[in-house]
């Protein structure tokens, strides 16, 4: 019996993704409601338990997928996967305002420059500190700083060694994980409570998935106007890393 | 039905998409360029197009809402299946590179949001500083 159970499970492993991320949010916004009176956002909590499930899946099966790398649970990686999260993600522009787009429009094309130059420098920086002072390796690590997907390519593409890309791959992975689960507690001091604020706040950080998590525990209406610039950063990221800032930092490095 | 509101919604992604892998090729880099931005876009226009013309009944609706509603829990599977174990382990120079970016560029949100903002400002009195 327990086998015909686990072959249901895996057989049909969307479903088995609803149905555990759905008790993953009843169990977060239980203890939201309970044990912090609702200060701490329930979807900030179920984002936390999510990456502490990853963490431990990660330790035990020794893959790189977390908890998708355990067979009964491929399916919550299907769910959050690319081709459902681009959707759902879409879906939240319906009902947004255009106008409120357009009053954003100069300060979030200077945030998206910016945010990734910004990045850029700050990792490289910290790279040469710590020894790694040759321009590809600076370069991967600082674009890695952008986000963990504009580390790979332009490591890829400037032919940096395998481990300073899991270098910069981490250091990507530590600024999403940062910005979801940091940024809530920080909203009121930078006055992140607008439509236009959020446009900024996506522009700078960058990063999809922490942006995303960060404005649904913050305010959820403010989700699609921070993914509408984000989604263009890593593309941004993924341009100048490669061509332009890997330049400038060879100009600089010598 | 709600498939009408679903499949608007579709196209638009795959219209996005597209446009994103185009941009992508185009200045030759091995990415999706805006893709969702693009696909979000089209989904604004279309509603607008299909509300003025009253093509976008409730049950229509209801065809996108519910994608919208479910974003949440499908961030946190997005959490669940990141390589938290290779973040951790990364050591000093991961942490503080993915640290120290988030924390500046944080930081100057508010300097940034005041650009482009000067009309509202003039009227204000803060401006003096």
């Amino acid at each position: 019996m327990e086998k015909i159970f686990i072959d249901v499970l895996s057989k049909n492993g969307l479903l088995t993704g609803f149905a555990v991320v759905g008790l993953t949010m009843v169990v977060s916004y239980w203890i939201s409601n309970t044990l912090t009176r609702g200060k701490l956002h329930g979807s900030a909590i179920a984002i936390m338990m999510g990456l502490g499930l990853a963490y431990v899946s990660g330790l035990f099966t020794g893959g790189q997928k977390g908890v998708a790398d355990i067979p009964l649970l491929t399916g919550v990686g299907f769910l959050g996967g690319a081709m459902i999260r681009d959707f759902a993600i879409t879906a939240t522009a319906f009902g947004v305002h255009f106008d409120e787009i357009k009053k954003a429009g100069m300060s979030g094309v200077v945030s998206l420059l910016l945010g990734v130059v910004l990045s850029f420098v700050v990792g490289a920086g910290v790279a040469a500190a710590f020894g790694y002072n040759d321009a590809v390796s600076m370069a991967t690590i600082g674009a890695g700083a952008v986000t963990y997907i504009v580390g790979p390519v332009t490591g890829a593409a400037i032919g940096a060694s395998s481990d300073v890309m899991a270098l910069s791959i981490a250091a990507g992975l530590i600024k999403a994980i940062l910005v979801m689960v940091g940024s809530p507690f920080f909203a009121k001091a930078i006055g992140l409570d607008n439509p236009r604020t959020a446009m900024v706040f996506g522009g700078m950080m960058g990063t999809t998935s922490g942006v995303c998590g960060a404005l649904a525990a913050i305010d959820p209406k403010l989700v699609p106007y921070g993914a509408m610039t984000s989604t263009f950063y890593t593309g941004l990221g993924c341009l100048m890393g490669p061509s332009v800032l890997f330049l400038a930092t060879q100009a600089l490095v010598g | 039905m709600a498939i009408y509101g679903t499949a608007v919604l579709a196209i638009c992604v795959l219209i996005g998409l597209f446009i994103g892998d185009l941009l992508g090729s185009a200045i030759g880099v091995k990415a999706n360029v805006g893709g969702v931005g693009f696909a979000m876009l089209l989904l604004i226009f279309a509603s607008e197009f299909l509300r003025k013309r009253d093509l976008l009944p409730t049950p229509t609706k209801e065809g996108v809402h519910f994608w919208s509603a479910i974003y949440i829990p499908v961030v946190v599977a997005m959490a669940a299946q990141q390589n938290v174990v290779a973040a951790v382990k990364g050591g000093p120079a991961a942490i503080l590179a993915g640290v120290l970016a988030t924390v500046v560029c944080y930081a100057l949100i508010p300097v940034v949001e005041r650009i482009g903002k000067d009309k509202q400002l003039a009227s204000s009195p803060v401006i003096a500083e």
